[in-house]
C-alpha cells in the first residue's frame, strides 16, 4: 500500500448529505474485477444527470481531495465506493461524519479520511466553492489541514490507522504477528464452547 | 459498575490489544456471499489462505436469478454465483448451492440454521449483517479487505464503539409492525444517528417482538448510522434456537444456554445515550425521499425542505423531492405506485409473507407485485401454508429466494421514474435501478399499496379496523 505523509492538491466541495455508497458506485458496477478501472464508475449516475456534476468542472480537475457533508459514504458496505474515488485520484476526504464501513473502508486503502466538526467543514466548503481549483494541505505526521484561505486546523486520527497509513501497512501482516494469541484464544474456546469450534448440522441435507 | 450485552460480547473476544486502543478481535462467524470474489481475489494476489473453513459459510444472492434459474442464461450472474461454488470448494467452506433448499439471503438463512447464535462475533461482507444482533451476536457489515482479513486470520482490528439503548414501550396497535418501528426510530435519531454506536433495542415492545421482528429492526440499524444492532437473547431467542440445524445440541444446548443466560446488559449498564420510544404512538411509515431517515406516518406528508434551517441539508431535501417527483405538503397516502416488492434481507420471512398475505387474500394487485421469499426454506414453508396461492390468485409474482428487487445486482430492476412500494430497506437514489423512485415500507403496507395501486393505510384494509385513519 502507497504511504501517506502530506498532499497539498486541489480540493473539491460536495454539499449533498448522506451520500450514500451506491450513489458513489452504482451495484451494476461491482461484478467488475478490480482491474476494470472502478474510477471510471465514480457517480457514474449522478454525472449523467447532472451534467454540471461538482466534479466535471475543469476548475476541478485533478483534485485529490473532497470535503463532503455528513455521513459520506453512508450505506452499502461495498468497498467498491472507495476504490472507484481512490481510482478518480482521490487520497483525502473530509466530512463531519462518514459512514462507519466506509469511513474503516477508507483507511484500508491508504485513503486518509479526516472528520471535523460541521461548522469548520461547511466553512471549508464555502472557501472551495468561493476559489474552485483552490487547494488544501494535508500533514498528517503533524495532523493538521492548511485551508486555501491560510487557516490551519487540526484533526485527530487512531494513532493504529496514522502508524498504517504512514508505513503503507498491510494489516494481515500485522495480525499475523499475533498468531499465537490467536490460538491460544480458539483452544480456549474449544474448550469452553466446542459447538462453536466445530460446527455441524445436526440435520442430513437439507 | 454493570456490562452491557455489547461490552461483554466484546471483552470475552478480545484476543490482543494493538496501538491506539484498538482491539484484535476474535471472529467467529463469517458469512459469504457472491460479492466475496473481490476478497477471495485478494487474498490468492497476497499468497494466504483460509485460517478456518468451517468458521465460515457460504450462500449465491446477490446475484441469483428468482425466475428460471435452473440454466441462468446471463454469463455474468453465472460466473459470479459459480466463482463463489468454487471458492467455497477449494477452501473447504460450507456452501448452500442454488439447487439447496437452503440457499437464500444470508441474513435470513445465518438464524435459519442456526449458525447465528447469541454472544457470537459474525461478520459478513454486506451492510445488513446488524440483523443478526435480534439473536444478541455481535454482527456486522464489514469490507471487501476486511473479508479477506477476517478468512486470513479469523479476527479483526476494531475500536470499541459507543453503546446506545432504544428502549420501546407500550404494544403494537394493529396495523403497525416491528418495520414501522424500525423506520419511526431512524426518523427520530436521524440516518447518522447511530454513527460510531452500537444499539442495543430494549423495553416491553421489543422482548413482545418475534425474533423475526427483532431481525427487521436489528437489520435496519445501519440506516440509523449503526454497524450493529442487538437485542438481548431471552426465552423466545432459545425456543427460536431449539432443534435448528447448527444449533448446539444435547449436552452442548445446556452449556449453551447457561453461557447465553448471563449475556444480557447488567440493570445497572450504562449506556452513552438513551432513546425512548412508545410503541403505542406509532402508525404504519413509509417513506417519501431517498434516505431512510425520511419517513413519516402514513396519516402525514412530505415536509417543506423550506423549513430546514441548514443549507447542505435544505439543498439534499430539494434534491431529494425533484428525483422523487414529489411536493411538499402532499399527503403521503394516495401517492400512486407502479409496482410493489415484498422481500430483502429486512422482509422476506415467514412472518412478512403472512401479514402480506393476510392484506392481499381475496384482492387483486393494481399493479405489477412480487414476492421474493428469503430462503428456499422459508419458500417451501409459505407453499405448505398456502400463502404462495394467495399471491399468485391475486395476480402476484412468486419467485426463488435472493436479493432481488431491493438492489437489483441480478436484473430485477425498477424501470426509471417507476415509483415502488417496497419492504427492502433502502430509498437511495438509483438502488432499484437507474431513476427508481423507493419508497419503502412494511410487507402489509406494500400489500396493500399493491392491492390499491397508491400508498394506503393499511388499517383502511384491516377487517376490523376499517375506521381507524383519516377520512
Amino acid at each position: 500500500m502507497e504511504p501517506f505523509a502530506t498532499l497539498t492538491a486541489v480540493a473539491v466541495p460536495l454539499d449533498v448529505v448522506n451520500v450514500d455508497t451506491d450513489r458513489i458506485i452504482p451495484a451494476r458496477f461491482l461484478r467488475q474485477p478490480r482491474s476494470a478501472g472502478y474510477g471510471n464508475f465514480l457517480f457514474h449516475d449522478l454525472r449523467e444527470a447532472e451534467p454540471d456534476f461538482v466534479l466535471d468542472r475543469p476548475a476541478y480537475r485533478g483534485a485529490k481531495i473532497l470535503v463532503a457533508a455528513d455521513n459520506f459514504g453512508c450505506g452499502s458496505s461495498r468497498e467498491g465506493a472507495v476504490w472507484a474515488l481512490a481510482g478518480a485520484g482521490f487520497r483525502a476526504w473530509i466530512a463531519p461524519s462518514f459512514g462507519d464501513i466506509f469511513f474503516e473502508n477508507s483507511f484500508k486503502n491508504g485513503v486518509l479520511a479526516i472528520v471535523l466538526p460541521g461548522e469548520r467543514v461547511a466553512a471549508a466548503r464555502a472557501q472551495l466553492h468561493a476559489n474552485p481549483g483552490a487547494e488544501i494541505t494535508i500533514d498528517l505526521p503533524a495532523q493538521t489541514l492548511r485551508l486555501p484561505d491560510g487557516g490551519i486546523v487540526s484533526f485527530a486520527v487512531d494513532p493504529f490507522r496514522k502508524e498504517c497509513l504512514l508505513a503503507g501497512i498491510d494489516e494481515i501482516d500485522l495480525t499475523l504477528r499475533h498468531e499465537r494469541e490467536i490460538a491460544a484464544y480458539e483452544a480456549r474456546s474449544r474448550a469452553e464452547a466446542p459447538w462453536l469450534a466445530a460446527p455441524s448440522s445436526g440435520v442430513a441435507g437439507a | 459498575m454493570g456490562r452491557t450485552l455489547y461490552g461483554k460480547i466484546w471483552s470475552t473476544h478480545a484476543v490482543a490489544s494493538g496501538p491506539g486502543g484498538r482491539t484484535l478481535l476474535y471472529i467467529d462467524r463469517q458469512l459469504l456471499h457472491e460479492g466475496t470474489f473481490h476478497a477471495f481475489a485478494a487474498l490468492r494476489a497476497s499468497g494466504r489462505g483460509v485460517r478456518r473453513p468451517e468458521a465460515n459459510f457460504a450462500t449465491p444472492d446477490h446475484y441469483v436469478p428468482t425466475a428460471r434459474r435452473i440454466r441462468i442464461e446471463n454469463a455474468e450472474l453465472r460466473d459470479k454465483i459459480d466463482t463463489l461454488a468454487d471458492n467455497a470448494a477449494a477452501a473447504g467452506i460450507t456452501h448452500f448451492a442454488l439447487d439447496d433448499a437452503r440457499q437464500g439471503i444470508v441474513h435470513v438463512i445465518g438464524p435459519e440454521q442456526g449458525i447465528t447464535q447469541p454472544g457470537i462475533t459474525l461478520v459478513c461482507g454486506d451492510s445488513h449483517t446488524s440483523t443478526h444482533g435480534a439473536l444478541g451476536a455481535l454482527a456486522f457489515g464489514i469490507g471487501a479487505s476486511e473479508v479477506a482479513h477476517v478468512l486470513a486470520t479469523q479476527s479483526l482490528w476494531q475500536a470499541k464503539s459507543r453503546t446506545m439503548r432504544v428502549t420501546v414501550d407500550g404494544s403494537f396497535p394493529p396495523g403497525v409492525h416491528a418495520k414501522d418501528l424500525i423506520l419511526a426510530v431512524i426518523a427520530k435519531i436521524g440516518a447518522f444517528g447511530g454513527s460510531g454506536h452500537t444499539l442495543e433495542y430494549a423495553g416491553p415492545a421489543i422482548r413482545a417482538l418475534s425474533i423475526e421482528g427483532r431481525m427487521t429492526v436489528c437489520n435496519m440499524s445501519i440506516e440509523a448510522g449503526a454497524r450493529a444492532g442487538l437485542v438481548a437473547p431471552d426465552e423466545s431467542t432459545f425456543q427460536y434456537l431449539h432443534g435448528r440445524p447448527y444449533a448446539p445440541r444435547g449436552a452442548d444446548w445446556e452449556r449453551a444456554l447457561a453461557r447465553w443466560r448471563t449475556l444480557p446488559s447488567d440493570p445497572d449498564a450504562r449506556f452513552d445515550r438513551e432513546v425512548a420510544l412508545d410503541a403505542g404512538a406509532l402508525e404504519p411509515m413509509a417513506t417519501w425521499g431517498t434516505s431512510p431517515e425520511h419517513a413519516a406516518g402514513v396519516t402525514g406528508a412530505v415536509p417543506d425542505p423550506a423549513g430546514e434551517p441548514d443549507a447542505a441539508r435544505r439543498g439534499s431535501l430539494e434534491k431529494a423531492l425533484a428525483y422523487m417527483g414529489l411536493v411538499p405538503g402532499q399527503p403521503i397516502e394516495g401517492i400512486p405506485v407502479d409496482r410493489a416488492f415484498i422481500g430483502s434481507c429486512t422482509n422476506s420471512r415467514l412472518e412478512d409473507l403472512r401479514a402480506a398475505a393476510a392484506v392481499v387474500r381475496g384482492r387483486k394487485a393494481a399493479v405489477p407485485a412480487m414476492v421474493v421469499p428469503g430462503s428456499g426454506l422459508v419458500k417451501r414453508t409459505a407453499e405448505a401454508e398456502g400463502l404462495d396461492r394467495v399471491f399468485r390468485e391475486a395476480g402476484f409474482e412468486w419467485r426463488d429466494a435472493g436479493c432481488s428487487m431491493c438492489v437489483g445486482m441480478n436484473g430485477d430492476l425498477v424501470a426509471a421514474g417507476q415509483r415502488c412500494a417496497s419492504t427492502s430497506n433502502r430509498n437511495f437514489e438509483g438502488r432499484q435501478g437507474k431513476g427508481a423512485r423507493t419508497h419503502l415500507m412494511s410487507p402489509a403496507m406494500a400489500a396493500a399499496a399493491a392491492v390499491t395501486g397508491r400508498i394506503t393505510d393499511v388499517r383502511r384494509l384491516l377487517p376490523r379496523h376499517a375506521s381507524v385513519g383519516r377520512g
